[in-house]
């Protein structure tokens, strides 16, 4: 075949067949710095995108951070809630009523005898004189009582459990049944259901928070996820374009798997800052109300241990929601 | 380099795109793919680059054989080719650099070796002045020259073209079958599919041609095929 001569002899520039790749070193090395050169590209590429389209970025971000804000949120409120009333259930008292009418040295004798167990302290010890002399200085009975013939009040002996091991629910019940048993006791009241029924509350909060954060969670893979969606779609013909090149599909997955890396990280850190920026707005009315009642109670914001979990959380939702819907999506793009 | 051998293709729901067709474009050589449009230039072209798939008969490419060849070894093969296509298929949110430099980032080259190759091919076409410009702002036989650029950037021995001359002038034409024929005096395998006869005869390089889903000539094979056995 005649092949008329070409202009400029340039052609020399242009090699021996075998495309040489990257200098000596194994396999394994050369691979190893592929990867090191190659997800830093992707990392840097994908933000660069998003920092190319900065509305609609910032946009996402700020759904995500609020997804994550509110569940963390609430977590804070829980969390002051119990520091708040941490200190209340030590406070689980026993109060063992004798019976109404006994005479005091009897009373003072069965004191002894709940003083003299093992499984209680006792707080205060009320005899029936005192409880009367109390009743009439703040009720102003007088002369109701003057017209009873004797004292209808019981001698009261308060006990705290002792130990720790006596202050569940059960060994609470126990004592109390020991202690309606001994003669000569009438009643012994917990005066702790109230306290109960506010952990049962909280208990139930931080359920109902738990399934808060579930379902936001959720929200945030398919918020994720179909921005991730929609970004394949836009990208369908560069993505037909390098498959044709020879792209591998982990090199056309990687830059839309750190997408959805970087949204759910910088969702996550807005989320934190949102969360910060309320209790600083709280933290005044907060401490104002707690010296109302005179505590020393302080709002506080996440622990370091929580913060690091908030963000791990943003960017594993972001890493898992870009994964699904690239799984999804990617497949079924294909040059044709 | 690439053989054909009792192949057919069948697309889903047609008639056979491609029927019968045997032949072999030896290493090192250069030939154009003539036909009608339909007469299967395309599908051919996309049975070599795992568009698509053959339905029956063997394909070797590189002695590689496609019909055996699992999925997720085609980007691999298809690094071992660079094609041409008709409409560029530029991506035009980067400049004319990023995209010649696309095959090297797949292949994982290092920013130096990247960048110094990249500026070579686009020394080759002419187009090292424009390497910042995005294509847009380029003309339809530069951004051709371009998409050749990157066809070539990562060294293929074999070159696939699809109508690369498509929509440009004679002039135009000429010149970019001229750049093919450079990189073919290199050693490069090259296969053109063009309908353009007047192009295909003045540079009177082999001709491989297709009528109807059949070969019709193959210059390797001695010319007209079809005598029916």
């Amino acid at each position: 075949m005649a092949r008329r001569p070409e202009r400029g002899a340039r052609g020399r520039e242009q090699p021996p067949r075998r495309p040489r790749r990257r200098g000596g070193g194994g396999r394994a090395g050369a691979r190893l710095l592929a990867w090191l050169q190659e997800h830093p590209r992707a990392a840097l590429g994908s933000l660069g995108r998003m920092w190319r389209n900065p509305a609609a970025s910032l946009l996402t971000v700020a759904v995500i951070a609020v997804a994550l804000a509110l569940p963390g949120a609430l977590w804070m409120l829980l969390k002051n809630a119990e520091r708040a009333t941490g200190g209340w259930d030590t406070g689980a008292r026993v109060s063992v009523y004798l019976e109404p009418g006994l005479d005091p040295a009897r009373a003072a004798t069965i004191g002894d005898r709940i003083a003299a167990r093992d499984d209680v302290t006792v707080v205060e010890r009320i005899s029936a004189e005192q409880a009367l002399e109390e009743f009439r200085a703040l009720a102003g009975f007088d002369e109701a009582l003057e017209a009873l013939e004797r004292n209808p009040l019981p001698a009261v002996v308060v006990v705290e459990p002792a130990g720790v091991g006596g202050r569940s629910p059960a060994a609470l019940g126990r004592l109390t049944g020991e202690l309606e048993a001994i003669e000569g006791v009438d009643r012994a009241q917990l005066d702790l259901e109230w306290v109960e029924r506010l952990y049962a509350l909280l208990g139930l909060i931080e359920r109902g928070v738990t399934v808060i954060a579930l379902l936001l969670a959720a929200g945030v893979l398919l918020i994720i996820g179909n921005t991730i969606r929609l970004d394949i779609l836009n990208r369908r013909e560069e993505i037909e374009v390098t498959k044709l090149i020879g792209a591998s599909d982990a090199f056309i997955r990687r830059p839309f798997l750190y997408t959805g890396l970087w949204y759910g990280l910088l969702g996550a850190a807005l989320a934190w800052l949102l969360l910060a920026a309320g209790r600083a707005l709280l933290a005044g009315p907060a401490a104002r109300l707690a010296a109302a009642y005179g505590s020393g109670f302080r709002l506080h914001g996440l622990a370091a241990d929580e913060s690091g979990l908030l963000i791990l959380a943003g960017a594993g939702l972001g890493l898992v929601g870009s994964w699904l819907a690239v799984g999804r999506h990617l497949r079924a793009i294909e040059p044709g | 380099m690439i053989r054909f051998d009792h192949v057919n293709k069948r697309y889903p729901g047609r008639l056979e795109a491609l029927t019968d067709v045997s032949l072999d474009l030896p290493q090192g050589e250069m030939a154009f793919l003539t036909g009608h449009s339909g007469a299967g230039k395309s599908t051919l072209l996309k049975l070599i680059a795992l568009i698509e798939r053959v339905t029956r008969g063997t394909l070797l490419v590189h002695n590689v054989n496609l019909g055996t060849l699992p999925t997720r070894r085609v980007p691999w093969l298809r690094r071992q080719m660079g094609i041409v296509f008709q409409n560029h298929h530029l991506l035009y949110d980067r400049t004319v650099f990023d995209n010649v430099a696309l095959p090297l980032v797949i292949a994982g080259y290092r920013s130096g070796e990247l960048r110094r190759r990249t500026r070579a091919a686009l020394d080759k076409v002419g187009l090292l002045d424009k390497e910042r410009q995005m294509p847009i702002t380029l003309s339809g036989g530069e951004q051709q020259r371009v998409g050749i650029a990157r066809a070539v950037v990562h060294r293929p021995p074999l070159l696939l073209a699809d109508e690369p001359t498509g929509n440009l002038d004679p002039a135009l034409s000429r010149e970019i079958m001229e750049l093919f024929v450079q990189f073919n005096r290199v050693g490069v395998t090259v296969l053109v599919a063009t309908h353009d006869i007047a192009l295909t005869e003045a540079f009177g390089l082999p001709v491989l041609s297709l009528a109807g889903g059949r070969l019709a000539r193959d210059d390797f094979a001695g010319g007209p095929v079809g005598a029916p056995a």
